[in-house]
């Protein structure tokens, strides 16, 4: 039972993994680890990405144009790499929002979950 | 601190990453590490946990095939501008785009690239669709390859022969048409001029003697009406009808839809009209077309007297024929060489003397290739017209060296661009591929150009090779694949090496130059090489040039034995007036009267054959009984006659009012036949007789005069024994006459009083005229052809050579700027520089001309056949053609000098 759970949750982080990183790059632009941590806070510890998955996402995220990176020095910082959203980039958040909220209004009609 | 660099680094170390991505890759995830051990740390974490916590979340994946994966796709080449590697379609796309601004924001250089390439291109297109026309398109008929020529392999021809391709009898030809097997179908055909005004004036029509099978064997359906059959064509026709071409009903009936109802007029004699042939058959004579096409059978009817027909020396056929299917040339070659005895000797002209005809009787028939028809054009020109298209070839040659030299002086100035390029990641590929489309697209440019120039150069060419040469000139594919392929081809001769030159210089160095350029050694010696090859090709066509025109102006000041200017040729028939044989002599001898007692006619007088016309009678002579073996070119001529040609009488006398019917047989000959024939500097007194034919009279001819030799066919010709003839005692006299008629009059007045006069005495007389030196500029031709073609291409060679000596001088300038400042300022005078300077010109100029005389030497066996009174080694010409663009060459090279000499020290000292 554990194990299938475990499954299940790893499947459904896969899919909503790029969803979450655009959105947080929604607001402003942020580094790496900023996204990170934003995950893990603000969803009480249920999601987590280590290091060694995250940053392949990024990349490919980058690689599709989806997000741009962009190195930043400030005073008295090492330099960290920003990354914000590009048109394109935000043309698939609206799409994808549009599409989850879709996907859970049709799971909640079938398995009569209710809004918490 | 842990070092975290160095944990990522171990990590990443076969991920095969650019070093620059590694590099960032690590700053960004050990940045992250140390801001997660940081947090761990702060949250009570002891430091050696939180580092085993991070080391254990890095290898969770295999962080280095991921990261090789999605790098992978991420170096391609970007162009820049673009945040993404382009599809390949999107590439080509902005590869002519950013091609078209370039050209269109150097138009000083792209106008001269395409306009060379232009003129080399145009040159060789119009010369190949001149070789295309004339040698290699294939008749406009159903299934051109099945067809064949049949004549004889070994011809021997003597009698009477008329047209251009007389290799047949029309006994010979009945006999291969009743015996042949070969070919599902045969026919014959000839060619004349016939008149069709019914009298002054003559209007002349180029007629087609054709066969009933003619039209059926070629497959040629009739545009209107239809075209005549073996049915029409039937011993003792008459005059059953005519067939027109396309344009002759265009353009003598207006193209009138009811030309089935109407008649044509040739020689007097009325045809209904058949039908019209389609625009695109014009016979099977490549080079001429047809207006009127008539059977055979007709042929006695219109030439009445001088009918062959049933002559069976007359030649004046042509057969051709389609091949059986599964015959090929050789087996239609064998069976036609068995059944060819058969044929001579039922053929065999009656008149023949016994060794004539066993020489007919040897003759054996072949098939030849009649795919592309017949074509005295083609024997005519197809040497010139290759040598021709070599010559351009050349030109274009030089054209593509000049465009590589510009190409490799701009690649110069655009390798900051390219340096700055490659540096942001430009693959070398891609680069080269974009200089490429920039060559690509001069090319097509000057392809297109040309096109438009071979069109208007190739129209020039058939007028200048006179209006009566026909040759269809729509671009066909064999034109269009030839243009591209040159297009092609230079864009890869001009833009290759360039291209991949200006992408070799390693960014950095040129960066590092600030702006100014690399000038490796290398390419300059490339753009010197260039400007050598350039050179020497110059002196190999101005070579050609001097000797064509050289040998053109020896023909034309050729001794023709007469005076060529100021004579006129008047034709006269008078068929219409039905004269029997012995008034006509008399009546001629009445016009001839009333010429010579025109005003401004200072003499005229009959002869038989023009000289340097299209008939000619030769025979051999036979002396004390030995028959001489031994052309004599012979005429009949009236008294006056060699006062009028301004041929000077050496000894004897001329004809006169005795020499006349019933008297003695006398003959007046040339120095050539005393001195060949009778072995005598003085052949006043002696006599000999013309070998005739069978049945024919032999009389006793007495030589009472010696006049000087002339040409009798051909100016280029060794001079020929002549043997002249009273022409009142001409047995079988014509029904007309050729004039020889000397005047000082312009020629409007002449004609105008010529025509009043003849017409005054019976308008029934139909005359024509030609200017005899015309009509010898126009045989001509071909030597006036290459005299003026290779003249011009000599000329543009030249120009584009020093051209490109003179791009190569300026650059050498600029580059030694800094050289000749120091020089300056160490006290060389403007005349050292200038020397200096000028001597690197004259270095480069006499490499060229040494190999180009090499070049011209080994080449010149190639057009030795076509010279005349000189030799293509002839020293003299070597010297004018290298001093002449040595001239012009060091000229083109003073302008660089003259302004490096100028130059002001500290100015030059300045550059670096």
């Amino acid at each position: 039972m554990a194990e299938s759970l475990s499954v299940f949750h790893r499947e459904l982080k896969k899919g909503s993994a790029e969803l979450l990183i655009l959105s947080l790059l929604e607001a402003r632009p942020r580094h790496g680890y900023e996204i990170s941590q934003l995950i893990d806070s603000r969803s009480d510890g249920a999601l987590t990405f280590n290091i060694a998955s995250f940053y392949p996402l990024l990349y490919r995220l980058e690689k599709r144009g989806w997000i741009q990176g962009r190195w930043v020095e400030k005073a008295g910082q090492r330099r960290r790499r920003y990354y914000r959203l590009t048109p394109a980039g935000r043309q698939v958040l609206e799409q994808q929002r549009n599409s989850w909220l879709k996907f859970v209004a049709a799971m909640q009609r079938i398995t009569g979950l209710k809004h918490a | 601190m842990p070092d975290f660099q160095q944990l990522v680094r171990v990590r990443l170390r076969d991920s095969g990453l650019p070093p620059a991505r590694e590099a960032e890759i690590i700053d960004e995830l050990s940045e992250h590490l140390r801001q997660r051990y940081l947090a761990l740390c702060s949250t009570g974490s002891g430091e050696e946990h939180a580092l085993k916590t991070i080391i254990a979340e890095l290898d969770l994946r295999d962080l280095a095939a991921e990261l090789r994966l999605i790098e992978q796709s991420r170096s391609e080449p970007v162009a820049l501008g673009a945040p993404n590697p382009p599809r390949f379609w999107t590439a080509v796309g902005q590869d002519l785009r950013y091609a078209l601004r370039v050209l269109r924001l150097n138009p000083a250089f792209t106008a001269v690239c395409v306009l060379s390439l232009a003129l080399g291109i145009g040159a060789n297109t119009a010369i190949f669709q001149l070789i295309d026309s004339v040698r290699m398109r294939t008749l406009p008929v159903k299934n051109p390859e099945e067809l064949a020529v049949i004549r004889s392999a070994n011809l021997s021809r003597s009698g009477h022969i008329t047209g251009r391709y007389s290799y047949t009898t029309n006994a010979m030809w009945e006999q291969i048409r009743a015996h042949q097997q070969a070919f599902t179908g045969v026919f014959a055909w000839g060619n004349d001029t016939l008149n069709l005004s019914a009298g002054g004036q003559a209007h002349n029509a180029d007629a087609l003697w054709a066969s009933g099978e003619f039209f059926d064997v070629l497959g040629v359906q009739p545009l209107l009406g239809r075209v005549f059959h073996a049915a029409d064509d039937q011993a003792g026709c008459g005059t059953p009808g005519a067939v027109l071409s396309y344009g002759f009903w265009q353009r003598e009936f207006g193209g009138d839809p009811n030309i089935t109802s109407r008649t044509v007029g040739l020689e007097n004699h009325v045809f209904p009209i058949f039908g019209v042939t389609p625009a695109s058959f014009t016979g099977v004579d490549v080079g001429h077309t047809f207006d009127v096409a008539i059977p055979i059978c007709s042929e006695p009817v219109i030439m009445g007297e001088r009918s062959l027909y049933n002559v069976r020396h007359g030649w004046w056929l042509a057969v051709m024929g389609r091949l059986k299917p599964g015959w090929s040339l050789e087996k239609a070659s064998a069976q036609l060489a068995t059944i060819s005895p058969g044929i001579m000797q039922e053929s065999l002209p009656t008149a023949y003397s016994p060794d004539r005809a066993k020489r007919y009787l040897e003759m054996k028939l072949a098939a030849f290739p009649g795919a592309t028809g017949l074509s005295d054009l083609r024997r005519a020109y197809e040497s010139p017209l290759w040598l021709l298209l070599a010559i351009a070839g050349l030109v274009l040659l030089i054209a593509c060296a000049n465009l590589a030299n510009l190409m490799l002086a701009r690649a110069g100035t655009r390798e900051r661009e390219i340096a700055v390029r490659l540096a942001l990641g430009a693959a070398r590929g891609r680069l080269v591929r974009q200089l490429l489309t920039e060559s690509l697209m001069i090319a097509i440019a000057g392809a297109a150009v040309g096109m438009a120039l071979a069109a208007g150069l190739t129209r020039l060419l058939v007028n200048y090779l006179s209006g009566r040469i026909y040759i269809s000139l729509s671009i066909d594919w064999r034109v269009l694949g030839f243009t591209t392929a040159l297009a092609v081809l230079t864009c890869i001769l001009f833009g290759l090496a360039p291209a991949m030159k200006a992408t070799s210089a390693p960014p950095a160095r040129v960066m590092s130059l600030a702006g100014r350029s690399t000038a490796t050694r290398e390419r300059f010696s490339l753009r010197r090489a260039l400007v050598v090859l350039q050179v020497a090709l110059s002196l190999v066509l101005v070579v050609t040039a001097i000797l064509f025109s050289s040998s053109l102006r020896k023909i034309l000041s050729i001794d023709a034995g007469f005076q060529r200017d100021g004579l006129l040729v008047m034709d006269v028939d008078f068929t219409r007036l039905n004269l029997p044989s012995s008034e006509r002599v008399p009546f001629a001898e009445s016009l001839l009267e009333r010429v010579r007692a025109l005003p401004g006619v200072e003499g005229a007088a009959e002869t038989s054959t023009v000289p340097l016309g299209d008939n000619w009678w030769n025979d051999y002579v036979v002396v004390d009984g030995k028959r001489i073996v031994k052309n004599v070119n012979m005429s009949r001529v009236t008294p006056g006659y060699f006062k009028t040609m301004g041929t000077p009488l050496l000894a004897g006398r001329d004809f006169d009012q005795h020499d006349i019917p019933g008297s003695p047989q006398v003959a007046i000959v040339s120095q050539e036949f005393a001195r060949q024939i009778l072995g005598t500097e003085d052949p006043i007194g002696r006599t000999f007789k013309i070998d005739v034919y069978k049945g024919e009279a032999q009389p006793e001819y007495q030589i009472v005069g010696l006049v000087k030799g002339s040409k009798y066919t051909d100016l280029r010709e060794d001079l020929s024994p002549l043997a002249y003839y009273p022409l009142a005692k001409d047995g079988k006299p014509d029904n007309g006459t050729e004039m020889m008629i000397r005047s000082s009059l312009s020629l409007e007045p002449l004609l105008e009083s010529l025509r009043h006069a003849i017409a005054e005495q019976n308008p029934a007389i139909t005359i024509d005229f030609h200017v005899l030196n015309q009509d010898i500029t126009r045989s001509l031709l071909r030597e006036r052809l290459l005299a003026t073609l290779s003249g011009f291409f000599g000329l543009l060679a030249a120009v584009l050579a020093t051209v490109g000596l003179y791009g190569v001088i300026a650059y050498l300038v600029v580059r030694r700027t800094n050289e000749i400042g120091i020089r300056m300022a160490l006290g060389a005078t403007p005349g050292r520089i200038l020397r200096m300077v000028v001597g690197e010109a004259a270095f480069l100029l006499s490499i060229g001309i040494a190999i180009g005389c090499v070049l011209a030497l080994s080449s010149g066996k190639l057009a030795a056949t076509l010279l005349y009174g000189l030799k293509p080694y002839d020293p003299l010409v070597f010297v004018v053609a290298a001093t002449g663009l040595a001239a012009i060459a060091v000229a083109a090279s003073l302008l660089p000098a003259r302004r490096a000499a100028h130059l002001e020290p500290t100015v030059a000292l300045r550059e670096e």
